[in-house]
């Protein structure tokens, strides 16, 4: 099992990303990409996912970039707990990071097997090159890795490896209902912590994400059929909003479907994909105009 | 021989509709291209697509349109890659309607032809000194930008002065105007073009003044962009105070649609920000003119056949009715000197021989997308085998995304005309388009092309910290892709 970990979503890290998995059609089994942000109330919530996702908030000017304490956030987090980092076999942790250069340089060597991760820092404006070394896999417990990035010294690299998650804890499921564009019923199990549209594409449900979670495009636009369910959900962000004003078909409890969490209260909501041939109403659904 | 031959032609058509071979061609690779060959790729298994475009670089607009510091927009490329990759469709660049092919031509070779080929063209004032030179229009310096072939030579010049104005406030003119006062420290990594940074970087544009002929309620703007740039560091926002009050009349069309409540929510919060903040002489600074509408341009005495400034004659809004205002002229005028001028006040589609177009509207007369070729009171006669989707279709309206429901639409027109035996005649397609282009010696950029311009372009970027550094002649473009 493989995990990039992203500093932000620049091309220069999606390039890596796709030179190393290619498509996502042809990612290999248990690939998994987290990406941490600038945004601090972010970083929690992209810890509880575990599958392959871009969240990539919007490049915010204002904010100070600061990897270390997303990173610091991220080990000591329940991502710690649901990998189990044990220092040998199974799996390994790159960090790409967004000077395009190192991502190359990680990108050229890991076609030849070795496990070359590079922890940098955008602030210091180095080359990294003198800081990659050549062994494959440094012996690091979770503890080292810790305390090493807890120094103040932002120079190195480290690498550390995880077991697959196959021998960790079932997560919980919730029930959630498509109701597609012919008004045909979707039922589909999604696990607590993914985006609805990820459990869409998962599932084969015809939900387009154009921006990929970016909060760039309102194609994943949902309809949350229930106004109870709609309560239940967090209230949208400025950014979510501005991105649901455009969205066809916009009604009084519409989401993008890329913000929607999956949680335990959430169980049993029913979306509607709005379709430019569809009548809205679907089961007596009216919604109301915007 | 011929009562079987018969029997087995009508069975033919009798069979499963969605599984007989349907060639498709679609004519532009941009979102609207793309969405609708994906659907018709999903709801016909029988269907092979080929995605034309005159450029050998496909995506249309994402690519040339999206400004370079809004890269999650360009997200999108990823979807559209996946779906010319799909084994039932294949793009075929630097292929122009028009002069390589004949839409007559393409409706021989295929069952069903969609137009998606949006608006390359602009919207005129009419008004004197229009032709001045300086006088841009913003689609043509957005492709400057972008590293459209094109207009990769156009060379506006940014050192004459420290004004630019931009006729129009929608999103292109909010793109446009903070390209032009972002610092270029932060545009050096995007995928801007190199030409571009370097203009730039020697740039003596210091202050913009977007204009707009109505009032903030009805700016084309949106949220996200204008929160975007009344957030740009070192960036002095003005807005006259008296232009933000609001009448009866735009309080019901705020009422309406919450986009513009939270628009002129931003430009109320922003005016009283700059009121109590104090004028910089080091800072840019970005103005907000409302009720004003171009008159005429003036003309450069010292530079003849250059444009020096703009006359604004000021407006009022005026109801007709079903809650739309327009904008009157008062008579009063004012001038603004500058030495670039940007008209962003909306696309023009680009009409083609054998093609019915409505010259008013600047769109294909179409029904659902099926395309009109008369109409006789309520009956509209439709072409048989031709559609439109996109800009075509709609007019220059409309995100990325509006193009999902739009090829929605025309791909259900398109299965419903199957369905009724519309396109039943055996047709050549990809082969006999590949017959055509070979005699025509058309040389092809075939997606495999595109991704050897994709990786060498991503290469160049590598050494520069951008994402990529653009091809942006044909000649170089068409080397990559040869490669």
């Amino acid at each position: 099992m493989y995990i990039g970990i992203g500093l932000d979503w620049s091309d220069p890290v999606r390039y890596g990303c796709e030179k190393f998995v290619g498509t996502s059609k042809n990612k290999p089994e248990g690939f998994r990409i987290l990406l941490v942000k600038e945004r601090k109330k972010k970083s929690a919530e992209i810890l509880r996912r575990r599958r392959f996702c871009l969240s990539s908030p919007r490049t915010n000017p204002k904010s100070s970039f600061t990897p270390f304490f997303h990173l610091q956030a991220l080990l000591s987090s329940n991502l710690s707990k649901s990998l189990k980092l044990i220092p040998l076999g199974g799996a390994k942790i790159m960090v790409f990071h967004r000077l395009s250069r190192l991502g190359s340089r990680i990108v050229k060597e890991l076609p030849r097997e070795r496990h070359l991760p590079v922890f940098g820092m955008r602030i210091l404006h180095r080359s990294y090159g003198q800081y990659l070394q050549s062994s494959p896999m440094l012996q690091r417990q979770t503890r080292s890795f810790k305390e090493a990035l807890f120094s103040n010294n932002h120079k190195f690299c480290t690498s550390f490896s995880t077991t697959s998650e196959k021998g960790g804890k079932e997560t919980e499921k919730i029930n959630v209902i498509f109701v597609d564009k012919d008004g045909e019923e979707i039922h589909i199990k999604v696990p607590i912590g993914m985006n609805i549209l990820e459990a869409a594409h998962e599932n084969d449900i015809e939900l387009e994400g154009a921006c990929e979670g970016s909060l760039a495009c309102s194609t994943c636009h949902v309809i949350v059929m229930d106004t109870e369910y709609y309560n239940k959900l967090e209230e949208p962000t400025d950014e979510e909003n501005d991105m649901l004003d455009l969205a066809f078909g916009l009604t009084a409890t519409s989401r993008l479907g890329c913000q929607v969490i999956a949680k335990p209260e959430l169980d049993g909501v029913r979306l509607a994909i709005p379709s430019a041939t569809r009548n809205f109403a679907v089961d007596g659904f009216v919604p109301k105009p915007h | 021989m011929s009562r079987y031959l018969a029997r087995y032609l009508v069975s033919r058509c009798f069979s499963s509709v969605s599984s007989r071979p349907l060639h498709v061609c679609i004519v532009g690779s941009g979102p609207a291209g793309f969405y609708t060959a994906d659907k018709v790729l999903k709801a016909h298994e029988g269907a092979h697509v080929d995605i034309i475009d005159r450029l050998p670089t496909p995506f249309g607009l994402v690519r040339s349109g999206v400004a370079p510091d809004h890269p999650e927009t360009k997200i999108a490329i990823n979807q559209f890659s996946r779906v010319a990759q799909h084994e039932r469709c294949s793009f075929y660049g630097n292929v122009k309607l028009g002069s390589d092919l004949l839409l007559s031509e393409l409706r021989d070779l295929y069952h069903v032809v969609v137009l998606a080929y949006g608006a390359e063209s602009d919207k005129d004032l009419g008004i004197p000194g229009e032709s001045l030179s300086g006088i841009y229009s913003a689609r043509e310096f957005v492709w400057w930008y972008n590293g459209h072939p094109d207009y990769s030579s156009l060379k506006p010049d940014l050192k004459r002065s420290d004004t630019a104005v931009i006729l129009g406030q929608g999103n292109v003119a909010l793109d446009v105007a903070r390209i032009l006062l972002r610092p270029t420290t932060e545009l050096a990594s995007t995928d801007i073009a190199r030409h571009a940074l370097s203009a730039l970087e020697e740039s003596s544009i210091r202050k913009v003044y977007l204009i707009g002929r109505r009032g903030p309620v009805q700016a084309a703007l949106t949220a996200k962009e204008l929160r975007e740039v009344l957030g740009i560091k070192n960036l002095q926002i003005r807005i006259k105070e008296t232009d933000l009050s609001v009448t009866p009349a735009d309080e019901e069309e705020m009422k309406n649609s919450r986009a513009r409540k939270r628009i002129y929510e931003l430009l109320s919060k922003a005016a009283a920000a700059a009121r109590t903040s104090e004028a910089d002489p080091d800072q840019r600074e970005l103005h907000f003119v409302f009720f004003c509408q171009p008159d005429r341009f003036l003309e450069s005495d010292e530079r003849r056949g250059h444009v020096s400034g703009v006359n604004l004659e000021k407006t009022i809004l005026e109801s007709v009715g079903s809650g739309k205002q327009i904008a009157v002229g008062t008579g009063e005028f004012e001038d603004i000197n500058c030495s670039i001028v940007l008209k962003a006040i909306g696309y023009k589609s680009v009409p083609i021989n054998g093609l019915p177009f409505d010259h008013k509207k600047g769109v294909v007369p179409n029904v659902r997308g099926r395309v009109v070729s008369q109409t006789s009171g309520d009956i509209s006669q439709t072409e048989t085998g031709l559609y439109v989707c996109g800009w075509l279709k709609r007019g220059p309206v409309g995100i990325i995304a509006t193009n999902l429901y739009c090829a929605e639409e025309t791909v259900g027109s398109i299965s419903e005309d199957i369905e009724e035996g519309v396109c039943n005649s055996s047709k050549a397609g990809s082969k006999g388009l590949m017959q055509l282009l070979e005699k025509r010696k058309v040389k092809k950029v075939e997606f495999s092309g595109w991704e050897k311009i994709d990786d060498k372009e991503k290469q160049m970027g590598i050494e520069k910290n951008k994402p990529r550094e653009k091809l942006v002649t044909w000649g170089d473009l068409l080397a990559a892709a040869a490669n």
